[in-house]
C-alpha cells in the first residue's frame, strides 16, 4: 500500500475542495474497474501460462479499430461488435500461441526470442494500424457517450459507467470461468504444474493454447471499452503495457481477486495524480507503482 | 588477434570509409552514414545485454533520447564540445541502467524486459513536462554549418559523422574483447543457465550489473551527438518507437552469439531503411523491419551468422 502513503500529502492540503476529491475518487474507481478488463488478459497468459504477452496492448488496440471500423461504418454498437468479434480474436490468440509453442516454447527459446517475437507482434500490428487508419484519433459513437448521472456531489459521466459496468461482468465472468468450470480448472493447473497435469492424461498444450485463446478473446472487449472511454490512435497502446503489467505484478500473478484490487488502486492514484498535478504525469504513476513493486513485493498484494 | 590489433584493422577501415566519403563529397552520404554509424552501436550496445546475456533490453530509445537529453542540457546549461557531452551522456546512461537492474535483475528476466518498457514510458512523461529541455515542445540546437579545428576548417556534417565512427569502433572492439575474456564466459554462462552458472559460483548479479551499464552507457554514447545532428529535438522523435524495435531488430537478424551479428545487421537494415525512407515512405519501412524481425526470431534463430555456420558445417563431411 505504499502508493496510497505517496498520496497523502495531497489528500491532507487543505485548500482542496471536497467534491474534487471524491469525484477524483469516483472517477478512479470506474477507470479502475476499467484497467481489471484491461488486465484481465495478460492477468492469463503472463500470470498463469507465464507467457510474457507484451503484444496485449496491441491486440486491445486492433479491438478498439474493429468497434470504430463497424460503428462508423454501421452504426453497431461498439459493445456488441467486440461481442461478436469474440471468436475471430479467440482464433487468433489460439493460432498466436501454437506459432509461439512450435518456435520458441518447445524448443527452451521464449526468454529470448519469444520476447522478441511479441514485440515484433506488438510493432507490427501498430504500424499496420497506422497505415490502414493513420493517426489521427477516432472516436465511437453510442446513446450513452455524453450524458452523465449525478447523486449529490457525485457526477458519473456514463461513458466511464458503462464500460466499469461491462468490465466488472467480464471479470466476474472471467472469474467463475477459471475457477468453477473443468477447462478452467485445467488453466489453474497447467499453471502450477505441467507435467501432473500430462499425468492426468490432459493435454497441457491443448489447455494453453485455449487459455490464450480466452487470454486475447478478452482484448477484443478491452479494444471496444477504451475507444469508448477515450479516442483512440494506434500509440496508445503503449501506455497501457505499463499499466497492465503493473496491475498484473502489484495483484499477485495470476490471483484474479488481486488483480481486481491492483486496477482500482492504480485507477484511484492515477485519478488523483492527473486531478492535482495534471493528466500529463498519469502514464508515470503505473510504471512508479511497478518498480516499488518489483524492488520491495515482487509477490505482489495477493502473490501465491 | 587481440584486442589491440583489432582495433588498428577497425580504424584502417573506418579510415578508409572515411576516405571515400570525403572523395565522395557528398552531405547525403554523410547525413546517411551516419544514421547508420548510429544504429551499429546501439544494435552492439542492446547485443551486450541481450545477446551475452540473454536479458531483453526493450526500452534502448529510452537510453538513446536520455543520452540525446543530457546532452541538450548540457547545451543549455552550460555549452561544452561534442565530444565530452558523449562522455556525459554515457556517464548519465550508464547509472541509469545500473539502477534499472539493481531494481529489476534480482527477479525473473521478463520483469527487467517489462521494466524498461515502462521506464521508455515514463522517461518520456518526465521530459515532456520538463520546460528546461523544451519539454513537449521540443527544442532547437542551432548547429554551426563549418567547424575550425587545429587551423583546418571541416564540416560540422563531417565531424559528427567522425565522431560516430570512432563510437563505432569503440563499441565495436569492446564487444568483441568481451566476447573473449572472462566476462564473456560469465555472460554466456547466464544466458545458457543461470541456475547452474549462480550455483557454480558465477556471481550473476554482479555480471548482469556490468552488463546492464555497459550496455545503457553505449546507447547513451549514441544518442549524445544526435541533436546536434538532427537541430530540433522532440521527445516523439527521440523516443521513436523506431530505435527500441531496431536495436533489437538488427543483432536478431545478423545473429546475437558474436560481435559481427549486430554489425551485420545494422548496415543491412540501417541501409535498406534508408533506401525505403528515400523511395517508399517510413511508416512501410518500419513495417517491413518489425515483419522482418518476427519472420527471423521463427525462421532464423540464430540469424544470417547463424545460416551461414550451418551451410558451412553441412559442406564439411
Amino acid at each position: 500500500m505504499r502508493c496510497v502513503a505517496a498520496v497523502m500529502p495531497v489528500e491532507t492540503r487543505m485548500d482542496i475542495s471536497a467534491d474534487l476529491l471524491i469525484n477524483a475518487i469516483v472517477a478512479g474507481l470506474l477507470l479502475g474497474g476499467f484497467y481489471a478488463a484491461v488486465t484481465a488478459g495478460v492477468s492469463i497468459s503472463f500470470g498463469m501460462l507465464d507467457i510474457v504477452n507484451i503484444a496485449h496492448p496491441a491486440f486491445i488496440i486492433l479491438g478498439s479499430y474493429i468497434a470504430y471500423f463497424f460503428n462508423i461504418n454501421y452504426g453497431v454498437d461498439p459493445i456488441i461488435v467486440s461481442i461478436m468479434a469474440l471468436p475471430a480474436f479467440y482464433a487468433l490468440g489460439a493460432a498466436v500461441y501454437q506459432v509461439y509453442y512450435q518456435s520458441f516454447e518447445k524448443r527452451g527459446q521464449e526468454s529470448l526470442r519469444g520476447l522478441a517475437f511479441f514485440f515484433g507482434l506488438l510493432f507490427v500490428t501498430e504500424v499496420s494500424l497506422i497505415l490502414v487508419f493513420g493517426v489521427d484519433y477516432r472516436y465511437v459513437e453510442a446513446a450513452y457517450i455524453g450524458p452523465s448521472i449525478h447523486i449529490g456531489l457525485i457526477d458519473m459521466p456514463l461513458r466511464m459507467l458503462v464500460p466499469c459496468l461491462v468490465a466488472l461482468a467480464i471479470f466476474g465472468a472471467l472469474e467463475l470461468f477459471v475457477t468453477r468450470t473443468f477447462i478452467g480448472r485445467a488453466i489453474m493447473a497447467v499453471s502450477q504444474d505441467q507435467l501432473a497435469l500430462q499425468l492426468m492424461a490432459a493435454d497441457p498444450i491443448r489447455i494453453k493454447r485455449i487459455a490464450f485463446g480466452v487470454s486475447i478473446a478478452t482484448a477484443s472487449m478491452a479494444g471496444a471499452l477504451l475507444i469508448i472511454i477515450q479516442p483512440v490512435e494506434p500509440s496508445v497502446g503503449r501506455e497501457y503495457i505499463g499499466r497492465v503489467f503493473a496491475i498484473c505484478v502489484l495483484g499477485g500473478l495470476g490471483s484474479m481477486p488481486g488483480t481486481l484490487i491492483a486496477a482500482l488502486l492504480l485507477g484511484v492514484v492515477e485519478s488523483l495524480t492527473s486531478t492535482f498535478y495534471g493528466p500529463s504525469w498519469a502514464p508515470a504513476v503505473a510504471f512508479g507503482l511497478l518498480l516499488l513493486t518489483l524492488a520491495f513485493r515482487p509477490a505482489g498484494l495477493l502473490g501465491r | 588477434m587481440n584486442t589491440f590489433s583489432f582495433s588498428v584493422i577497425a580504424t584502417t577501415v573506418g579510415l578508409a570509409v572515411l576516405a571515400f566519403a570525403h572523395w565522395l563529397g557528398l552531405d547525403y552520404f554523410y547525413f546517411a552514414g551516419y544514421t547508420i554509424l548510429q544504429f551499429i552501436v546501439l544494435a552492439t550496445a542492446w547485443n551486450i545485454l541481450g545477446g551475452y546475456c540473454g536479458y531483453v533490453n526493450f526500452g534502448s530509445a529510452a537510453f538513446f533520447a536520455m543520452g540525446a537529453y543530457s546532452s541538450v542540457f548540457m547545451h543549455k546549461f552550460y555549452p561544452l564540445p561534442v565530444p565530452v557531452l558523449v562522455v556525459i551522456g554515457a556517464v548519465v546512461t550508464g547509472i541509469v541502467g545500473f539502477g534499472m537492474g539493481y531494481l529489476t535483475l534480482r527477479l525473473r528476466g521478463a520483469f527487467f524486459a517489462i521494466a524498461t518498457l515502462a521506464m521508455a514510458v515514463v522517461l518520456q512523461t518526465l521530459v515532456i513536462n520538463w520546460e528546461y529541455v523544451g519539454g513537449s515542445r521540443g527544442a532547437y540546437i542551432i548547429r554551426p554549418e563549418r567547424l575550425e579545428f587545429a587551423g583546418i576548417t571541416i564540416n560540422y556534417i563531417e565531424y559528427l559523422f567522425v565522431l560516430m565512427l570512432i563510437l563505432t569502433v569503440i563499441a565495436l572492439a569492446t564487444a568483441r574483447a568481451i566476447e573473449r575474456s572472462q566476462l564473456g564466459f560469465g555472460f554466456a554462462t547466464i544466458r545458457d543457465d543461470e541456475l547452474a552458472a549462480e550455483a557454480c559460483g558465477v556471481p550473476t548479479l554482479r555480471l548482469k550489473l556490468i552488463a546492464t551499464t555497459l550496455s545503457g552507457a553505449f546507447m547513451g554514447m549514441a544518442g549524445a551527438p544526435f541533436p546536434y545532428y538532427i537541430g530540433y529535438l522532440q521527445p516523439q522523435s527521440a523516443f521513436g518507437l523506431e530505435y527500441a524495435v531496431n536495436s533489437i531488430a538488427m543483432p536478431m537478424i545478423g545473429g546475437t552469439t558474436s560481435w559481427v551479428g549486430p554489425l551485420i545487421g545494422a548496415i543491412l537494415l540501417g541501409s535498406a531503411q534508408q533506401y525505403a525512407t528515400v523511395t517508399i515512405s517510413s511508416a512501410v519501412n518500419l513495417l517491413i523491419v518489425g515483419l522482418m524481425l518476427v519472420a527471423f526470431v521463427i525462421i532464423a534463430p540464430n540469424g544470417l551468422i547463424g545460416l551461414v555456420q550451418e551451410r558451412l558445417r553441412r559442406r564439411q563431411p
